[in-house]
């Protein structure tokens, strides 16, 4: 061998990691789709149908569907895995969410058909926003680093500040913008701090990493190889133990709670979610309800679960503590609420609360029920923005509880529809809705927090009594004789009975969607340096 | 999937109908009550063909079927039938037709029949399920139904009271699911096994639980049924809901739903809890006298006859739970039959209450006089039905209240002494009623009331027909139910670990006593 070729093998060498090209397909498909979209409208802009971009973007999502597949069958059957030097994971856990991300897009993409063109608001800023924002919830959702973590969470965050603030004519949306934007900076600060003391605190960034570190593992067991597995089975007692010590860790897993529950609206953290919710465009709502609640939750699974699992003692008072918060407070101040919107902002932070005392469980079944909870949760979601934003109305203005007086005589089956949503959203037997609390209160159960599932159901009681308004001026009441005739476009009438079926039909049958939940699970691979 | 499928057509029938009326076209009006009532009717045959069928001597669960339905969580369709669940199935097949029959809704009688054709595929699903989670949708689902008859088809404050209705209820079905959750995963771990919500299997691992534990979810359970009954102090929104409710929708309120109340005491309190059961016993049987007492003065008061009827029920069903608890045969058996009579009188004084709202317009007690003369024949009908509601001899009602009384005397004597003053108390405040309502000379506006049309007649035939013949044979009734209390009692006695040679023959079978005569015979062996 030539000597200068020996001496170019000796150089140091780029560190380029390994590849898999397989579960990084949803990620591109996402992103990918907004930016070609936004490339064709603004070349072949003129030439293209109405109906294009929407077309576009529920083809997008179906199409991150159906890329999706095959990494849950691969994960099936080879084992979860991580990518790009550990910080991408390759769990069913991120598919399930994935998947959830893709169906609220192409549900969201129906609701706003017609909804823009009312407004007249056309062009595809929505929709590449929209794709944008989920492809960053994707991020979040498979996120094995906190920085890329962050990363997504910021492209989503972004995406969604513009679109709330999309309504140009209604000063609402506009200050809803600034609100969030404003509120959400200061969030993003928090976590990006949290990332930090964590950083230092463990000296990782990667979570497998951190879960093996936290609590002073290194100094306590000397070295790594004594622990494969990224479980915690082959940590010696008393080392989870040790973290209460490590205020550094407290601190910064303190600021990353603060970060996120300011995405999932959990109380404290909730003060932006009534004026935003009521502010902003409602399909933009109903998005924000599905997606980024979903998202949120599936990061701060991803980092307390996955990250911070050996320490779970110190932060399930915690969570505790929130669960409590937002369930009283969204079921109670909901029932003062005269606006639609501002009623279901309120029940959007006692769901966020449930879902939590799903998260307080910190066992797999927590997760699974976490998982179920978001998905029916999902589609209860975006139905009912759906229906409000029919009847809200030319500029999205008529949100208040009478515009919804008589529906049931004016437009039954829409009607009809939407109290299945709001008695799934109630926890009504026979709809996924109950499923999803029953699935909830069973991990919290078997966690051993009675108390919690006791005012879990109690706030759900509460809560149920702010649907019956709804019900109430709906069914009850008579309709005003001057209200104009409601226009149903098809884009949400559709989407609204895709929801109502998958209501239905997972309430009756909730097994399959049961059985994905639990498959779904959260198990952080620990990658090799 | 194995079994009977006797009960599913049972329970399904009434939703068909439902369904094929959602389907009648809008201009074929004419046809909705002929399906609605051919359903009801329908249904209720197969009740009756089921009791024909039940064999009297058997005190297990008969038809049962069984198949897994989320295998996943342990929830299975499980339904079947014994003794203690039969007649409140068939009172639930009888008292519909009529309700639907008697009454036509005054608007949107479609989306009406509806909703009463799915209430009762959901009262026919609790009194049948024997799997906890089953028994629970049912239970949780029925509140949809009422919840739009009252407040769609109401008086002046449905809205209120049905939201009242809906909230009540909920919130004592809530944390029933809790307890049920707690109860299930709880003795899975006890016994190793999978998580089952099988009533039967849950059942018989009863013993397993800790003892707290097994009072605490006992509470939980009957918290929800509290609720349902409605015991004191959680049964103020049973007047209101009563009293706005539209006749029909009073009627099987009265009549049926009151009962998943009681039922599920002695279900799912008495058999999935015996220690917790006999512990809290003297809780409630207290506030079942109680509520006898609180219902017959309260009643007394009222100036609204509909209202008054409405607490008479407070006071009725606070006699069943005292016989419920009691714990001994005749107490329990008592308590069942009291559900039925309950069901036919209260019912019945309910429709004489709506015909008389039709006609008059009012329910206020002073602005009737007389109405004896001008419709004698609803006179005729509604003494009989109230002196049964009283509890006179030859009719229905005596027979539930000797029983429970039977058993209250030997169980805890003086409570049964102070429930036998709610007994005249109800013979004050119906008579009273009676006398100020049909006696006396009637002024205009209640001289020219017209009597029971034939319809009305025909749906009242059955009811008082059966008013008589529970009062003068209620042999066919009870002689089933026995076998199926029986085994309650000697399940209760078994898993309380209790050893007695005359389980079963011994009538007057108590556990105070038990609890005597094994002090007496120097046997320990019974503590925890």
């Amino acid at each position: 061998m030539l000597p200068v070729l020996a001496e170019a093998n000796s150089l140091p060498q780029a560190n380029i990691p390994d590849i898999q090209w397989l579960p990084l397909i949803p990620h591109i498909v996402m992103a990918g789709a907004a930016v070609v979209l936004l490339t064709i409208v603004s070349v072949a802009g003129r030439w293209l149908p109405g109906w294009f971009a929407s077309a576009w973007t529920a083809a997008a999502g179906l199409a991150v569907l159906a890329t999706a597949i095959p990494v849950w069958i691969r994960v099936d059957q080879e084992g979860e895995s991580s990518t790009i030097a550990g910080s991408i994971g390759v769990d069913q856990f991120s598919v399930f969410v994935i998947v959830l991300l893709a169906c609220s897009v192409v549900l969201t993409a129906l609701v706003a058909d017609g909804f823009l063109h009312r407004e007249s608001l056309d062009g595809p800023a929505f929709y590449v926003l929209l794709m944008l924002s989920a492809a960053g919830g994707i991020t979040m959702a498979s996120a094995n680093n906190l920085i890329v973590l962050f990363l997504g969470l910021e492209i989503l965050s972004l995406a969604v500040y513009v679109l709330v603030a999309m309504h140009l004519r209604r000063a609402e949306s506009q200050e809803a913008g600034i609100k969030y934007f404003v509120l959400g900076a200061f969030a993003s600060a928090f976590l990006l701090y949290g990332i930090a003391l964590v950083y230092g605190a463990t000296g990782s960034l990667n979570l497998a990493d951190i879960r093996l570190r936290q609590g002073g593992w290194f100094a306590y067991a000397g070295s790594e190889s004594s622990s494969t597995d990224a479980g915690m089975q082959g940590v010696p007692e008393g080392v989870a133990m040790m973290a209460a010590d490590n205020g550094l860790l407290l601190a910064g897993m303190a600021m990353l709670l603060v970060g996120f529950g300011f995405k999932v609206a959990a109380v404290p953290f909730h003060a932006w979610t009534p004026d935003v919710y009521q502010g902003a465009p409602s399909p933009v709502v109903s998005y924000m309800a599905a997606g980024v609640k979903a998202a949120g939750f599936a990061a701060l699974l991803r980092v307390f679960f996955g990250g911070f699992l050996g320490v779970a003692d110190d932060w399930q008072p915690v969570m505790f503590g929130l669960a409590i918060a937002s369930l009283a407070v969204g079921s109670m101040l909901a029932i003062v609420q005269t606006d639609v919107k501002r009623i279901l902002a309120y029940s959007s932070i006692s769901h966020a609360g449930f879902i939590l005392v799903g998260v307080q469980a910190a066992t797999d079944d927590g997760v699974a029920s976490v998982l179920f909870y978001l998905a029916a949760y999902a589609a209860m979601a975006i139905g009912s923005f759906a229906v409000i934003t029919v009847v809200s109305g030319p500029g999205d203005e008529g949100t208040g509880l009478d515009s919804l007086r008589g529906l049931a005589a004016r437009r039954p089956l829409l009607a009809a529809a939407f109290t299945v949503l709001l008695l799934s959203q109630a926890g009504i037997p026979f709809t996924v809705g109950f499923w999803a609390k029953f699935e909830v209160i069973t991990a919290a159960v078997d966690a051993r927090s009675f108390w919690l599932a006791v005012i879990a159901m109690l706030a759900a009681v509460v809560a149920a009594f702010l649907y019956l308004r709804i019900v109430v001026a709906m069914f009850l009441e008579a309709p005003e004789s001057d209200a104009p005739r409601l226009r149903i476009p098809r884009g949400p009438a559709v989407a609204v009975a895709i929801v109502v079926l998958f209501t239905l039909a997972f309430g009756i049958y909730p097994e399959p969607l049961l059985n994905l939940a639990d498959d779904a699970l959260l198990s952080l691979h620990l990658h090799a340096h | 999937m194995g079994g009977s499928t006797v009960l599913p057509v049972i329970i399904f029938l009434p939703l068909v109908g439902a369904a094929a009326i959602a389907l009648i076209a809008p201009s074929r009006a004419t046809v909705l009550k002929p399906v609605a009532v051919a359903t009801s009717a329908a249904t209720g045959a197969l009740t009756l063909w089921l009791m024909g069928a039940f064999d009297k001597n058997d005190g297990d669960f008969q038809f049962i079927q069984l198949t897994e339905w989320i295998g996943s969580a342990g929830i299975s369709w499980h339904v079947g039938v014994d003794g203690i669940s039969l007649f409140l199935v068939v009172l639930t097949g009888l008292l519909f037709p009529i309700a639907i029959v008697a009454c036509d809704p005054p608007h949107d009688a479609k989306a009406y029949y509806i909703w009463m054709l799915v209430l009762e595929t959901g009262c026919l699903g609790v009194f049948l399920a024997l799997d906890l989670v089953l028994f629970f949708l049912f239970f949780e689902v029925v509140l949809i139904p009422m919840y739009f008859l009252i407040g769609k088809w109401g008086h002046e404050n449905r809205k209120y009271a049905a939201t009242k209705f809906f909230l009540f209820t909920m919130l004592g079905s809530a944390l029933m699911l809790v307890g049920m959750l707690t109860l299930a995963l709880l003795t899975a771990r006890e016994t190793g096994g999978a998580v089952t919500f099988n009533l039967i299997e849950l059942a018989n691992s009863a013993g397993e639980l800790p003892t707290i534990t097994a009072r605490w979810i006992f509470l939980s359970f009957v918290l929800a049924f509290a609720v349902k009954v409605p015991l004191f102090p959680v049964h103020t929104w049973l007047p209101d809901a009563h009293t706005e409710a539209p006749t029909a929708g009073s009627v099987i309120l009265a009549g049926v739903l009151l009962k998943l109340g009681t039922y599920g005491l002695v279900r799912f309190g008495l058999y999935l809890f015996p220690e917790a059961s006999q512990y809290f016993a003297p809780l409630l049987f207290t506030l079942g006298v109680i509520g006898i007492l609180y219902g017959a003065v309260v009643a007394t008061m009222q100036r609204d006859l509909k209202r008054l009827v409405a607490y008479s029920s407070v006071a009725h069903l606070g006699f069943i739970v005292l016989g419920i608890f009691s714990i001994n045969t005749e107490g329990i058996e008592g308590g069942l039959l009291q559900m039925v009579n309950h069901g036919l009188s209260t019912g019945a004084l309910f429709l004489l209450v709506g015909f008389i709202y039709e006609r008059r317009h009012t329910r206020q007690i002073s602005e009737m006089i007389g109405l004896q003369k001008a419709a004698p024949v609803l006179a005729a009908v509604f003494t009989v039905v109230m002196l049964s509601s009283v509890g006179l001899p030859g009719l229905n009602g005596f027979v539930g209240e000797f029983l429970i009384l039977t058993g209250a005397f030997v169980a805890h004597r003086w409570w049964a002494v102070v429930a036998a003053a709610g007994v005249i108390l109800a013979a004050l405040y119906l008579l009273w009623a009676y006398q100020r309502v049909f006696h006396g000379t009637p002024d205009d506006a209640n001289r020219s009331m017209p009597d029971l049309n034939w319809q009305e007649k025909l749906v009242m035939v059955p009811l008082v027909g059966l008013i008589v013949f529970l009062g003068v044979y209620p042999k066919p009734v009870i002689e089933r139910m026995e076998p199926a209390v029986n085994a309650l009692i000697e399940h209760m006695e078994e898993v309380e670990g209790i050893e007695s040679p005359t389980v079963g023959d011994r009538p007057e079978g108590s556990f105070e006593e038990l609890r005597k005569l094994k002090a007496d015979y120097g046997d320990e062996g019974e503590g925890h």
